[in-house]
């Protein structure tokens, strides 16, 4: 998860290291003029964004062929005769050529037609329909943590630097690249659970309230919430905290880091002193002038840094006996269940694609220059 | 001793290698003033005597089992305790920096030259090589890293090579971004076209004259990766997919640990701080590294 | 004479580098009325951090030291941040070098002006607005309520001084610092908005320090000059005396200039040998 969080991957998508981000505004006239600009910019993203999810199908295909196990003698067993093998082998298709097998393959995804999965007996589809708002719950609490308190960290490292707060919020930042999160997790669940008992242990939510609410969102916070039911609000919050606060961890790592390096980007120009010169009080300085033109980079950061919890979630859902997607995902690896976890990998990628690309557009249509 | 340091730091030096060990040592000099970054070099340095000297460094055997001793405590025997087969973990701990040590070496000699060549050619032919090359390289890179090293080892199989491949297959694509950057920028230099006037070919190019260019960036970037890279090896092998037992690999360390997290933290903790101190350590270096070599990107993250 | 508004002796301003300690301003000394001062010099000879200096903005790791810098009786040094920025922009103000880089280029034009007085002053919407348009007018802005309007991006670099004029003499002060305030303007626009400092000083009758490199400029608007060269002030005369400057620097640069009934074929260059000890 760390190494997409890094900061190379805002880097290469549109650059706001090189380019100070300071995005000028556009009087109503030249916004105007930018209007159909942005359209054209709209469908070259879309064509990007449809070429990386074609990309993304090939290779998720082309580790369903190089799996070590034949499919076909899965299928009929290693002691079937050759005629019997044959036949099988053609009613799957597999002897058609492999460009021919990659078109039914996407065809079959746009279908929504993921497989089966042979330890659960479901497909895959439904099974991922099942655990994706468990992901979803816990990955958006974490990046509400990490922004809530990441960009303050991160303008408050800036404005103080080289002060001891500078060094010590650098220091978290760092140690957001260096720290396992499964790890993290675990001793999060012996100090804050077992020893210190302030939240409650691994799972959802405790087996008596188990169905307690009806699922309309699948979100049990909200779930909970809509019911009218405290009780089980208070517990479901009590379970998701310590893995919020875990994912929100190396989201606020991130996300700090990112908004110190901007904030001081934008504290060394020129125009901060113009602003003292004024005589205008330091936190404006900080909030008004150095802080109000990164925000649009630092949406594209937030933007990443969700995407990456979304993937960060599979190592720590294990720990927390979070039924999420990550979950799923390392079950079926471990039972060498392929078709639940390509398609999971074929999920969190598209997730991830299209939350980049996502962001990459906004920064594209609220930054004109970035044209 | 003295006299060495002025000779390697004359300003107009005599040699090729006076100059060459003269840029050396005021890198290395440089890097000495900023206190993180000698944390970071003793860390790595220590990282590697202990890989070096695993056995003399251990105090039992890491594959050892005595059922007498299982989940002790941490105590003046055991420095880090027992797990549960009663194993000395300080020693599985020493063990493990070889492994650790192993993965990132391989992945790194993997995939900093795959990227580098992927895209110097990228950024010296231009055109649709480029464009090629680097559609697939975006395509690699928006993908998330962690799930494509766990979907291609689950196709190859566990263990440790192939999570190494994975590793290295999900790695490679920001090195070729970073290469056809630096590319672009000096494929139009003087010196380039005056090389190319006196005839030499493109891989000519490309080898002797723009690779060692993006030396220097890339050893930044690779130092700055090996923190991701040794987290995703651990993560491979708490899931039970990297390095398989009984080989004292960190990340599994951690996995075997898990049940007793409640009771016996130490079975976990200890591994998790080996890598917390090592990944940091390559960090620090890293940030040093990048203040000497690329004052430009001096503190930004 | 009434006492100076400005009264510095012995101004230092010192940078650590790798290779140890340096002053890109040493020892400067100098006391400024309600008159104009012209300070010229060099690319890189202090100008600008001499101005800082005085508002007490040199970034860290910079370091600024003085045996005495006043304002008006006031003893910059000893103001706590606070009590600085009161002084800032209401009393001291500084014309920036640069408006391309020196204007924030996501707030307008008119709201970057209004700061400055909504800074130091409570205004009524009203008020504010009036005083803004005003102020553009006063500056020779044609079309001020659109202009205001703008991001600082999409006016040109002459416009961009003269807004940044305007925004550093809204707010009223004693003391205006203009910092190169013409550099970017070719001749005929560059003697109008001089003018129009010049008569915004007259008429408030405050203080000016214009700091510059071309010493024609300076000396036909100034009544004073400095010559600085490597952070130290090495000639100082009254403007109609400059032709008596004795300073070889000075000479130099006179020497330099082209006039208009020109016979030589090449220009002198300038012979450092002569002042500076090897
Ligand atoms: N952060 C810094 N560290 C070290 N030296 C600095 C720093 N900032 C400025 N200087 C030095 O201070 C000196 C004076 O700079 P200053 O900006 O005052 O020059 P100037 O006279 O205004 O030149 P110009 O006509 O180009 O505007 C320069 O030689 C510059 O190299
Ligand atoms: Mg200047």
């Amino acid at each position: 998860m760390r190494r997409v969080l890094r900061e190379e991957s805002v880097r290469l998508s549109q650059d706001p290291q090189t380019e100070p981000p300071h995005a000028p505004r556009r009087s109503p006239a030249a916004l105007r003029r930018g209007a159909r600009a942005a359209a054209i910019d709209l469908g070259s993203v879309l064509v990007a964004l449809a070429l990386t999810f074609l990309g993304l199908l090939a290779i998720t295909f082309v580790i369903g062929r190089v799996v070590p196990i034949d499919p076909v003698v899965a299928v009929v067993g290693d002691r079937a005769p050759l005629a019997v093998y044959e036949k099988a082998r053609a009613e799957m298709g597999l002897d058609r050529p492999l460009l021919v097998q990659f078109a039914a393959y996407v065809g079959h995804v746009a279908r929504g037609d993921l497989g089966l999965s042979v330890s659960t007996g479901n497909t895959v589809a439904a099974d991922l329909r099942r655990v994706f708002p468990a992901t979803l719950e816990v990955a958006t609490l974490g990046i509400l943590i990490g922004v809530l308190l990441g960009v303050p960290m991160g303008v408050l490292a800036a404005s103080r630097q080289g002060s001891l707060t500078d060094q010590l919020i650098r220091v978290v930042g760092l140690l957001g690249y260096a720290v396992p999160a499964f790890w993290l997790g675990l001793v999060g669940l012996a100090v804050f659970y077992a020893h210190y008992r302030w939240v409650s242990g691994p799972g959802r939510i405790d087996v008596y309230f188990d169905g307690a609410v009806e699922p309309r969102t699948g979100l049990l916070l909200i779930d909970s919430l809509l019911a009218g039911d405290i009780e089980v609000f208070g517990n479901a919050l009590s379970h998701i905290l310590l893995p919020a606060a875990v994912l929100g961890f190396f989201s606020l790592a991130y996300i700090g880091r990112m908004t110190r390096s901007f904030m001081l980007d934008q504290l060394s120009q020129e125009f901060i002193t113009t602003a003292r010169v004024k005589g205008v009080p330091e936190w404006r300085v900080i909030w008004r002038h150095a802080f109000k033109p990164i925000r649009v980079p630092l949406i594209t950061v937030v933007g990443l840094s969700y995407a990456g919890l979304l993937e960060g979630s599979v190592m720590i859902e294990t720990i927390f006996a979070w039924p999420g997607i990550g979950n799923y995902l390392t079950t079926a690896l471990l039972n060498a269940d392929m078709n639940a976890v390509l398609g999971s990998t074929l999920v969190v990628g598209a997730i991830f694609i299209g939350i980049n690309k996502m962001s990459d557009l906004l920064y594209r249509l609220l930054d004109p220059r970035a044209r | 001793m003295a006299t060495l340091l002025h000779w390697l730091l004359d300003e107009t030096p005599t040699s090729r290698l006076q100059a060459r060990l003269g840029r050396h040592a005021r890198v290395a000099l440089a890097l000495t003033r900023n206190p993180l970054a000698v944390i970071g070099l003793i860390i790595v340095a220590l990282l590697l005597v202990s890989a070096l000297a695993a056995p003399l460094i251990a105090t039992y055997d890491p594959v050892a089992q005595d059922l007498a001793r299982r989940l002790l405590p941490p105590s003046a025997a055991h420095w880090m305790g027992t797990d549960e087969l009663g194993r000395d973990i300080w020693s599985r701990t020493v063990f493990g920096s070889r492994i650790t040590l192993t993965i990132v070496l391989l992945v790194a000699i993997i995939a900093a030259p795959l990227g580098l060549v992927v895209g110097a050619v990228a950024g010296y032919f231009g055109g649709w090589c480029d464009r090629i090359l680097m559609g697939v390289t975006d395509i690699f890179l928006s993908m998330p890293k962690l799930i494509l090293a766990l979907a291609f080892v689950a196709a190859l199989g566990p263990g440790i090579q192939n999570a190494i491949i994975a590793i290295a297959i999900a790695t490679w694509p920001s090195y070729a971004r970073i290469a056809r950057a630096e590319t672009l920028t000096i494929r139009h230099s003087e010196f380039i076209s005056a090389i190319r006037l006196q005839g030499a070919s493109a891989t000519r190019v490309i080898l002797r004259h723009i690779l060692p260019l993006c030396a220097s960036s890339m050893i930044i970037r690779v130092t700055l990766d090996m923190a991701g890279i040794i987290l995703t090896a651990a993560g491979l092998g708490f899931i039970g997919l990297g390095a398989q037992p009984p080989l004292p690999e960190w990340g599994a360390m951690i996995s075997r640990g898990r049940n007793f997290i409640l009771d016996q933290w130490w079975v976990s903790t200890m591994p998790g701080l080996a890598i917390v101190t090592v990944g940091l350590g390559f960090c620090f270096l890293g940030d040093g590294l990048r203040d000497v070599l690329d004052p430009k990107q001096a503190g930004k993250p | 004479m009434t006492a100076p508004l400005l009264d510095i002796e012995n101004l230092r301003v010192t940078f650590p580098t790798s290779t140890g300690p340096v002053d890109v301003v040493r020892g400067l000394s100098f006391a400024l009325g309600r008159e104009r001062l012209g300070i010229v010099g060099e690319s890189g000879s202090g100008k600008s951090m001499t101005g800082r200096a005085i508002l007490r903005l040199v970034r860290p790791p910079g370091r600024v030291t003085a045996d005495r810098l006043h304002f008006d009786g006031i003893d910059l040094l000893a103001q706590s941040p606070r009590r600085m920025r009161l002084i800032r922009g209401a009393r001291i103000s500084m014309v920036m070098q640069d408006p391309k880089f020196s204007l924030n280029p996501v707030m307008t034009i008119g709201a970057q002006i209004a700061e400055a007085v909504l800074t130091h002053e409570r205004v009524s919407r009203v008020d504010l607005h009036s005083r803004v348009v005003a102020m553009l007018e006063a500056v020779r802005i044609d079309d001020p309520d659109r202009v205001a309007a703008l991001y600082p991006h999409e006016v040109s670099g002459g416009m961009g001084q003269r807004v940044m004029i305007a925004m550093m003499l809204i707010p009223q002060p004693d003391v205006l610092i203009a910092d190169e305030p013409t550099s970017a303007l070719d001749g005929s626009v560059q003697a109008q908005v001089l003018d129009i400092i010049n008569e915004q000083i007259t008429s408030k009758g405050m203080g000016l320090i214009l700091i510059s490199h071309d010493l024609n400029m300076v000396a036909s608007y100034c009544e004073r000059i400095l010559v600085m060269y490597r952070g130290e002030v090495v000639e100082e005369c009254r403007a109609d005396a400059l032709a008596d400057a004795r300073h070889p620097y000075t000479r130099g640069l006179l020497a330099a200039m082209p006039h208009i009934d020109e016979t030589r074929d090449e220009l002198p260059v300038l012979d450092r040998r002569a002042w500076t000890t090897p």
